[in-house]
């Protein structure tokens, strides 16, 4: 038995639409909001909100010392932070809406907000 | 006191095809899935079947009735599991009656069934999203179903379009019950 024969003309074309359909919900979908800019808080409290247009560093104090969020066109990271396994260092460059890297020792946190956003917090 | 339930042809076929699908949906509980919701769906099979042979009333009967009683038989009636079942088959259905509109020269089973496959997470992933999990981290997960639909949905197609080849008409024809 072979499977192609059991394809109409139609089913192609049927065929390609979904293919067509999936490839542009993975690119939609996996693309992310592009980041508008970097929410930075430090001990709780909103520290800074930092548009992502121009290149800078910020100086954020911490409990452990300073740490330096480090701002790009599109992008923002932790460039250095005085926790001791350096997770949100070593999580690099942050660039799509949503994404976050968290320093807990010295209570930083910079997360990417997109242009909209629905919800302050989710609870399950 | 004796009740007579008066059932016709039609009924006593309803029951035996929704009887078939019923036992591919258990033969599928069984199959360990990679994903939650990620399923081959080889009841639609049977669906796809009586939807060319007995038309669109007879497939939603059968395709409701499968979900109904899968899950009574799961143990999953009423609970998310079964209204994400239930959204899904009437979704299905939905585009199983749009698709079954199409010139059947170029459109076969396989166009339906893709078509159903679709539409199947299609609703799904929207009772997900506006009554489980109102988060755009559902959206996540779409390409993967969306794939997975449009690989299960043409292998079911070629199935149903096989099993239309070799079974004779009569064997399913609506007066041979």
């Amino acid at each position: 038995m072979n499977p192609l024969t059991y394809f109409r003309s139609g089913d192609w074309l049927t065929l390609l639409l979904g293919a067509w359909f999936t490839a542009w919900l993975a690119a939609t979908m996996w693309h992310g909001g592009a980041p508008s800019k970097a929410v930075i808080r430090a001990g709780g409290q909103l520290f800074a909100e930092a548009r992502l247009d121009t290149p800078r560093r910020i100086i954020v104090p911490g409990p452990l010392g300073n740490s330096i969020v480090e701002i790009e066109p599109g992008r923002a990271r932790v460039a250095a932070d005085p926790s001791p396994r350096q997770l949100c260092v070593k999580q690099g460059w942050l660039s799509h809406a949503g994404d976050a890297a968290l320093c807990l020792p010295n209570q930083l946190s910079v997360e990417l907000a997109g242009t909209q956003r629905r919800f302050d917090s989710l609870n399950y | 006191m004796k009740v007579e339930l008066l059932t016709t042809a039609d009924d006593h076929r309803i029951a035996k095809l929704a009887a078939m699908a019923l036992g591919l949906t258990l033969l599928e509980a069984v199959i360990p899935s990679p994903l939650p919701g990620v399923k081959p769906g080889l009841a639609n099979i049977v669906t796809l079947v009586v939807l060319t042979r007995f038309g669109l009333r007879t497939a939603v009967w059968v395709s409701l009735l499968r979900v109904v009683a899968g899950s009574v038989l799961l143990g999953t009636f009423l609970a998310p599991t079964f209204v994400l079942s239930f959204s899904g088959a009437l979704a299905s259905l939905a585009a199983l009656a749009a698709a079954h509109t199409l010139p059947a020269r170029w459109f076969g089973p396989i166009t339906q069934s893709i078509c159903a496959a679709l539409a199947h997470i299609a609703g799904q992933v929207a009772v997900v999203f506006f009554w489980l999990i109102p988060h755009a981290g559902v959206g996540y997960l779409l390409p993967v179903f969306a794939a997975a639909a449009l690989l299960f949905g043409t292998v079911n197609g070629i199935a149903a379009a096989y099993l239309m080849a070799r079974l004779p008409a009569a064997q399913t024809a609506p007066c041979a019950a």
